[in-house]
């Protein structure tokens, strides 16, 4: 360590030597030779000299979270795990690395954003690129054949043989009441059907092969326009102009139940098996949905393609109608906040006997809550606390350490939160700024006269006000005012 | 898929027609005419025919966690986040892995223990090994002076696992550390606290908290005469003292380490010693040690913390431990290791092996190796191993069942037979031999077990109950009891 840092103090002075001598214009081969110099102090660094020693950051795409921002995310988190719960799941956790061949071959084309790690002698992993697959994976496993679950604050599914629709049905109301609770702005849900767009796309004329990829040109509609997507269809993917046509328009429409009652009765949607299928599903999911009091935030909507390959049935996806922002700020360009669907056939590429285990579930998208809700407290400058201390404990002269240990100690075995700072003499002006750039409600301020007459100091941070209290009442006087409601401090 | 499918028809079916030649005893050219096209079918199907289609499982060294499993963890971590909270940390997140060069040179011989991502043209990466490191780096990055903060997250070590108590290669680490730069052992006293109170209300048995001191360690082998070269490898030797015995820690030294058997004899008079403050009263006077001047630090230090630790009311669950050495390279200062003293179990059952149960200490120099001016931010921390206490708490759990459930079965039966039977009579059903259903049974169920537990006349469950009940979910138990019924 040390001779690398004289090594870099001697290309720094000779650095400093050379634009010195071209300053003075000095001659040319003097220059030259102390460049030369120069390079070969740098080659004797290594090949890393010239960038920083040492690269601090996360890698590429991964962020940490401040206290900040986990408070944010403690609060998202509680809202949905509450639902979760509230809808009687119970929870699981997978590791964070799978068996390679666990998830080869069920993300089709985006099988390629999978992070392997390094051959290291063992087993081939890699990490975990949903939750939904390490799912399927467990059921297998364990032999479940029903369960109704959620994975971390973010993945909810429920898994079983059971009469159609209800548990679809459940998933849209926990979507709801979820995006409801957080606050972020209206919402809308689309909802569409695997065996509909097949069965449209069949009809339609799209040959077999192409489906997929129609798919996910249809799912541009939400962001592009109908022109560049059958530009694309026809330019890019080769489409027929006229099944193009035929496909534009299904799939420009949306709406309520009344859309699916008529397409019902389209001759030509009705004579396909499959999508006849999936609009007789989608019928009764109206129904339920009107039960459950959520008809007027879901839309019927035939662009609705979605990326995975294993959905086999309904999907669905939630978007923010509105941003809400300040007038004449940024409006913030969200998608999608939560999607999911039915995929029945997953499981069963795992059970070694192919025993399938139909599935239904949705997901979270909490990163782009995050962002939300981050912003819009930015917005409305509302200060966060990180952290839930109740009362500090001061001192306001010096040589008082010891009764603010003998304090503090005494107030955590309560189950009181509480501080103190790190200072054998702290001045009191400090301590109370501390508590005010912390939002702690209470301060204990211990002094050589009151601890004479058996008496501390309780004042309120916010109010200045401040009483006496006596020393064998002040754990009860503090659990008194920090569990107000609305804390009288 | 559908092509493998059909492959693999055709490779059983032709196996079945090889096996029915042979069993027909049908001409020699004729079964291998048929066993070479069954060859070449298996050809195709690729090199991993034979095996199982598929393996169904975790990585090695990696579990799934059950729903029961979770009600556990959620319960430990409930007492750990709180007592944290209490004491005004606050909380961070990192990612779950760092880049390569982040970790690289933090842990010496445990590097390659590391689990690398495999290079696919970008940054190179590798999962996280603990959660010091991406704190050190997190400080230095934000530039950060100061801060408490508590983080709790799973950790990678490719480990040989010993996953029969509680050594995995994805485990949970909960860490607490206070940054900055303050009067001295003020927040080092706090961590042992904080250490105390989450022992102690997770309730899973009396402990220690052996204490030392980097400085001491070094400065008693420096008068011992240890080469300045084989300290860390005798600190290792040392460690293990409260596994095996002296002799075996000498034998180590001198036959493997190659230590003069004088030189050990010194350390053995010192380092077999543990005690209160009066060791370190004791200490500062001793001739030899007293000369060294790290050794003198580290011993006023110590002194000065267990003031403290009175204050704070937990000097009588401290043992100051001149055998402590704990491995990581980064401590220099305190150190600290908690253990849990009996194994909470009923007579005559297996004991669970404990080992440590928390451990922790100062790191003073960490951050300064992130820093790009090499500023330093002292810093002092503890680590919860809650691997470890989540299985102690899930055998205690399943122990405790187990007799709930025997004796349960015979009261609740007896009970439930004579209120099913007052039941019936008022409402004239003739389904007296069924269970009852839904909620009804729960709020049924649940006056029968606290029925039960006033009315046992098993000695042992009622205080086990009692106990149980106060201090774990009830709700989660009567639902775990629910599930053996129906």
């Amino acid at each position: 360590m040390a001779e690398r840092a004289a090594l870099e103090e001697l290309v720094r002075l000779q650095g400093e030597r050379v634009r010195g001598l071209k300053q003075q214009k000095a001659s040319a081969e003097q220059i030259e030779e102390e460049v030369a110099k120069l390079l070969k102090l740098k080659a004797q660094l290594g090949p890393d000299e010239g960038k920083q020693k040492f690269v601090l950051k996360t890698p590429k795409g991964t962020r940490d979270y401040s206290p900040r921002q986990m408070a944010v995310r403690e609060k998202v988190f509680d809202v949905i795990v509450s639902c979760f719960k509230r809808h009687g799941a119970e929870v699981i956790d997978t590791p964070v690395f799978e068996l390679k061949e666990t998830l080869t071959g069920k993300y089709g084309e985006d099988s390629k954003l999978i992070y392997d790690l390094k051959d290291q002698g063992g087993e081939l992993l890699s990490l975990r690129y949903d939750l939904t697959v390490p799912f399927a994976r467990y059921l297998a496993m364990n032999k479940l054949t029903n369960i109704k679950r959620y994975h971390i604050a973010k993945d909810f599914d429920i898994a079983g043989q059971f009469d159609p629709m209800i548990p679809d049905a459940e998933c849209l109301k926990i979507m709801c009441e979820i995006l409801s609770s957080l606050q972020i702005g209206d919402f809308l849900v689309k909802v569409n059907d695997r065996r509909i767009l097949d069965g449209m796309f069949a009809i339609c004329g799209v040959p077999d092969s192409k489906f997929r990829t129609i798919c996910s040109s249809v799912d541009k509609l939400d962001k592009v326009s109908w022109e560049e997507v059958k530009n694309e269809m026809v330019g890019e993917k080769g489409l027929a102009p006229k099944v193009a046509d035929r496909i534009g328009d299904y799939v420009q429409q949306h709406g309520g139940v009344s859309l699916v009652e008529q397409l019902l009765q389209d001759p030509e949607l009705s004579q396909n098996k499959q999508a006849l299928e999936g609009l007789g599903d989608l019928k009764i999911l109206f129904e339920y949905l009107t039960l459950f009091g959520i008809a007027d935030k879901i839309s019927f909507d035939l662009s609705l393609a979605r990326g995975l390959d294993y959905y086999t049935g309904v999907i669905y996806e939630a978007v923010l109608l509105q941003t809400p922002v300040r007038a004449g700020e940024e409006p913030l360009g969200v998608g999608s906040v939560a999607a999911g669907g039915r995929y029945d056939g997953l499981v069963g590429m795992f059970d070694p006997k192919g025993r399938k285990v139909p599935c239904v579930g949705l997901s979270i998208g909490v990163e782009r809550i995050f962002s939300i809700v981050e912003q819009r407290l930015e917005a409305l400058e509302e200060k966060v606390r990180t952290t839930e201390t109740q009362v500090l404990v001061a001192s306001a002269q010096k040589k008082l350490l010891e009764e603010r240990l003998r304090l503090v100690s005494e107030l955590w075995d309560a189950g009181i939160k509480a501080e103190l700072l790190y200072k054998k003499n702290p001045k009191l002006l400090n301590q109370l700024q501390y508590c005010e750039e912390a939002g702690i409600p209470l301060v204990v301020i211990i002094g050589e006269q009151e601890l004479k007459d058996g008496v501390i100091k309780l004042r309120s941070v916010a109010s200045r006000e401040e009483v006496d209290v006596r020393r064998e009442d002040l754990v009860e006087e503090i659990k008194r005012r920090t569990s107000q409601p609305f804390c009288i401090c």
